[in-house]
């Protein structure tokens, strides 16, 4: 649960600090929440990889479809890509990867300074 | 451990999110660009456009802005100020990356934004004198307070668009290499359409031909390159009666005396970019009101060269065609008149061989006396690298355009310490030509509205609802001595210099002519009864003949005949030459594909369409075939114009024993006709490779594969292989990068209509649904209505959006 929590979190502050700070927010954002919530290490990461992953991929999945992939399609090209929907999933992935790292470095640090790792199923 | 797992994690979260900032190679930031609420998904739009309906700015009176089906914005404000400072508004919110991207190309600024690559680009743009030609014009236009402050008001309204602008609303190129619009000034205006002189009145053969003539001589330059041919068809008819007494000019002995053989210059203008513009008088046409239709030929570009608009505001209902980046419409028409434009070529650009006295450059000859010479130092900001800064010598004349260094390549020879003397350098205010004539009402304030008119000069038709046509053939023209400007001249001689310009009433203009139409085709402009000297390097010969023969045939002209002319692929260059080539062919030694060729061009109706063969087969022939004949012009490294299609004709028919058809590179003696069948041999192995290499058979439409290419090069944001017909030297004239820009025809009805179409888009953005939405259409040879309002309330139905721009309370 906590895990969930976290993701969501994590997509909800980035999506906010996102409207009114460039790209990197989302970086912030994943970094605190871990700070702030501590988990397992790859639980961590995949907090971060989901939380701002997904926000990524799914914004990017519905100005896709909203637009009929006018511009996907000719950046598909532009990067060498044959298919629109590589951009969006590279657009996942940039988020999602970027998001993972902050989230662990965050976990991390706040690790650091416990005796113990949370346990999973901590809330209930 | 953990500190150490922290640290690293640490690490690579930081290395991330910095590659992901910076560009690395020619790939933008990525996090920056990926983000969906920030970078290029942000500039994606929906089919149906937002826009805000309301918005707030610094105009001093309520101005409404319709949207029509087409993006096309028609403007209403109630003064002056507002409506240009919304005229740039609205422009900059659809093409500002073109608009600042094209003044940084005419002001040699491509390295600030791409790096040192563009260098070689930027200092030739510089040594051009483009920014010099600006600042001139914009001297002069101050001294105007109308200009001058449509100038500024286009100008604050283009800031007040930028100023809002955060990362998210940059159209995509500035995302793709990373950099950020300026603040606009109204000098860029002037450097906009000191750019069009450049493109349109930038050449110049006066290299090609002094190598020619010391190649040559002198007899068979002025044989192999006339300007006046049989058969020609000027712009102003041979039989007019020049009303007047020529400025009188002495011509000086000269002998040119250089012995240097050259073997490159300065790129040249695109000696395609012409077009071609008509008007048919009331007694012509079926509805008794004139017709006037006019098609600019320039490159097939995205964005695209021309955006469309309307503008009203007291004293002025005008709409038109015109150029991102300068004010105004530039062809259109109003309640009471339309006008046209097409390029009046003509030699105003010459070069002087300067003479120092010292090496230190600051001093030259001139005649008996020494004049100094001025230094400009051109700070060229280079992304990535340090600014290169260049020093131009300037003369009376003009910048000393090539030295020890430049160009850089030292291969090559130039002409050394030549300044460049042209028109466009000097002060000008083309923009309010473009002002009056939006307010003319008749034949007189067009004649007015043309006297501010220098450069590029342009071949102006004019129709009016009170039932005039005219034609004005206006530009800055020296009057030149026989010969004068055809070569290198010597900077030395005072003699050798022109001085005065042709006076204005003195141009080549025609009103109501007996013929009952005007047009022009970039022709010769006059028969050689005009009793000024003429000389371009290169007129259309086959355009004008086609627009004149169809418009003599039709007594009741209308709107769709003038849209079926614009649109016509007759190939007159084929009608005049193929039967004679076809003739002196030896049909026995041909193979059974060869005479297939012959068949398909035996039995070819001229006629340029894009699944026909026949035209493929031709511009195949004739191109080996002119290769073959001038082979002497391109046997070395030596920059060496060809003489030009029609004179080739010219002297194929008059003169077939010349001894130019025989090749100097082969020991036998060669006719005629041996490099008729020879090319043809060469054009029936070229068109085998074309089908072997596309396994298809030839046709016309993707052997010419006419494309429109972003400005940029990329081709996700260009447009291939358009099903479109036409070709060089034929009305519909699209080529493989070059077309018709602009197409209009215009009724001069009470109740004056038009119908248009361009081959692009309102919208600059790759991502719109308004960037290429006419391009079908305009392959297809169809046209849209052009909706002309009266008043904002006006046709609802074909409204597609209103903004209103509500003055902000003063700060």
């Amino acid at each position: 649960m906590k895990f969930v929590t976290k993701v969501i979190l994590i997509a909800g502050l980035s999506y906010i600090a996102e409207q009114f700070f460039p790209w990197w927010s989302v970086v912030i954002c994943a970094f605190l929440v871990n700070v702030l919530l501590p988990t397992k290490g790859f639980n961590a990461f995949i907090s971060g990889f989901l939380g701002v992953g997904l926000l990524w991929l799914v914004f990017a999945w519905m100005i896709d479809s909203n637009t009929g992939s006018i511009l996907t399609e000719k950046i598909a090209q532009l990067f060498e890509l044959n298919q629109s929907g590589l951009v969006v999933a590279a657009t996942g992935l940039v988020g999602g990867i970027t998001g993972g790292f902050a989230a662990l470095t965050g976990n991390v640090l706040r690790t650091i300074n416990r005796k113990e790792p949370v346990k999973p199923g901590y809330y209930k | 451990m953990k500190i150490f797992g922290f640290v690293i994690s640490l690490i690579i979260t930081l290395a991330l999110t910095i590659a992901l900032s910076v560009k690395i190679g020619s790939v933008p930031p990525l996090g920056y660009f990926l983000d969906p609420f920030h970078g290029f998904w942000q500039n994606a739009e929906s089919e149906e456009p937002y826009i805000d309906p309301t918005l707030a700015a610094s105009v001093l009176q309520p101005v409404e802005v319709v949207y029509d089906s087409l993006l096309i914005p028609h403007i209403f404000a109630e003064n002056e100020y507002d409506l240009y400072w919304a005229q740039g508004y609205v422009q900059a919110s659809h093409r500002l990356w073109q608009m600042e991207f094209v003044t940084h190309v005419a002001a040699g600024r491509v390295s600030e934004i791409v790096g040192e690559r563009a260098l070689e680009f930027d200092r030739a743009q510089r040594r051009k004198g483009l920014t010099f030609a600006a600042e001139n014009s914009w001297k002069q236009v101050q001294k105007n307070d109308t200009a001058r402050q449509m100038l500024e008001a286009y100008s604050d309204g283009i800031n007040a668009y930028i100023e809002n602008l955060t990362y998210q609303d940059y159209p995509v190129e500035y995302k793709l290499l990373n950099y950020q619009p300026e603040p606009w000034h109204p000098l860029k205006s002037s450097l906009l359409l000191k750019y069009m002189a450049d493109y349109l009145a930038g050449g110049d053969e006066d290299v090609e031909n002094t190598n020619g003539l010391k190649l040559f001589g002198k007899e068979s330059m002025d044989r192999y390159f006339p300007v006046f041919l049989p058969g020609r068809e000027p712009v102003i008819p041979t039989e007019y009666d020049w009303p007047f007494e020529a400025t009188p000019i002495d011509t000086p002995r000269v002998t040119y005396r250089d012995n240097t053989l050259y073997t490159e210059t300065i790129e040249e203008p695109n000696p395609d970019n012409g077009s071609n513009n008509w008007a048919v008088s009331g007694s012509r046409t079926q509805s008794g009101n004139p017709l006037l239709a006019n098609d600019p030929h320039l490159g097939l570009d995205l964005p695209s060269i021309w955006y469309l608009v309307q503008l009203k505001a007291p004293g002025v209902n005008v709409f038109g065609a015109t150029l991102p980046g300068s004010p105004g419409v530039v062809i259109g028409f109003n309640d009471s008149i339309a006008w046209g434009v097409t390029n009046a070529r003509r030699d105003v650009k010459d070069w002087y061989k300067i003479t120092f006295t010292n090496d230190t450059k600051d001093e030259y000859e001139f005649g008996s006396r020494r004049l100094k010479t001025q230094q400009r130092i051109e700070s060229i900001k280079i992304r990535g690298a340090d600014t290169f800064y260049d020093t131009v010598i300037y003369t009376h004349y003009g910048p000393v355009v090539y030295d020890q260094s430049f160009p850089k390549e030292s291969s090559t020879t130039v002409p050394l310490n030549y300044a460049m003397k042209w028109v466009a350098h000097d002060p000008s205010e083309e923009v309010i030509t473009f002002y009056e004539l939006n307010r003319a009402r008749n034949y007189e304030d067009y004649v007015e509205a043309l006297g501010h008119y220098r450069s590029p000069a342009q071949n102006f038709a004019f129709a009016s609802t009170s039932g005039d046509i005219a034609m004005w053939v206006q530009g800055a023209f020296p009057v030149k001595w026989r010969g004068q400007g055809r070569y290198l001249m010597d900077g030395g001689r005072p003699e050798q210099e022109w001085k005065v310009l042709i006076p204005y009433d003195h141009n080549a203009h025609i009103l109501n002519p007996e013929r009952g139409f005007v047009s022009s085709a970039n022709q010769v402009p006059v028969d050689t009864t005009y009793p000024y000297y003429i000389y371009d390097h290169s007129y259309e010969h086959f355009r004008n003949r086609r627009i004149n023969n169809q418009l003599s045939r039709t007594r009741q002209a209308t709107p769709r005949q003038m849209m079926e002319l614009q649109n016509d692929v007759y190939n007159q260059m084929a009608a005049d030459i193929l039967p004679m080539m076809l003739d002196s062919l030896d049909l026995s030694v041909l193979s059974p594909e060869g005479r297939d060729m012959y068949d398909i061009l035996r039995r070819w109706n001229y006629q340029n369409t894009i699944g026909q063969a026949a035209p493929a087969a031709f511009r195949a022939w004739w191109r080996a075939l002119r290769t073959e004949i001038w082979d002497e012009f391109t046997a070395e490294e030596i920059t060496l114009d060809l003489p030009t299609n029609a004179a080739t004709i010219y002297i194929m028919q008059q003169f077939p024993n010349d001894t130019i058809f025989d090749s100097k590179q082969t020991s036998s003696q060669e006719t005629l006709n041996d490099l008729i069948q020879e090319s043809f041999q060469k054009a029936q192995t070229k068109i085998q490779d074309w089908e072997e290499e596309q396994g298809q058979t030839i046709h016309w439409g993707d052997y010419k594969s006419t494309s429109i290419q972003h400005m940029l090069q990329l081709e996700p944001f260009s447009v291939k292989n358009l099903p479109v017909g036409g070709g060089r030297s034929i009305v519909s004239a699209n080529s493989e990068r070059h077309g018709a820009s602009w197409k209009m025809i215009v009724e001069l009805s009470e109740a004056v209509q038009a119908w248009g179409v361009y081959p692009g888009g309102q919208s600059g953005n790759p991502g719109s649904y308004f960037y290429t939405n006419m391009v079908d259409a305009w392959a297809k040879g169809e046209y849209f209505p052009i909706k002309f309002y009266q008043y904002p309330e006006d046709n609802p139905t074909t409204v597609m959006a209103r903004q209103t721009i509500q003055p902000s309370s003063a700060d």
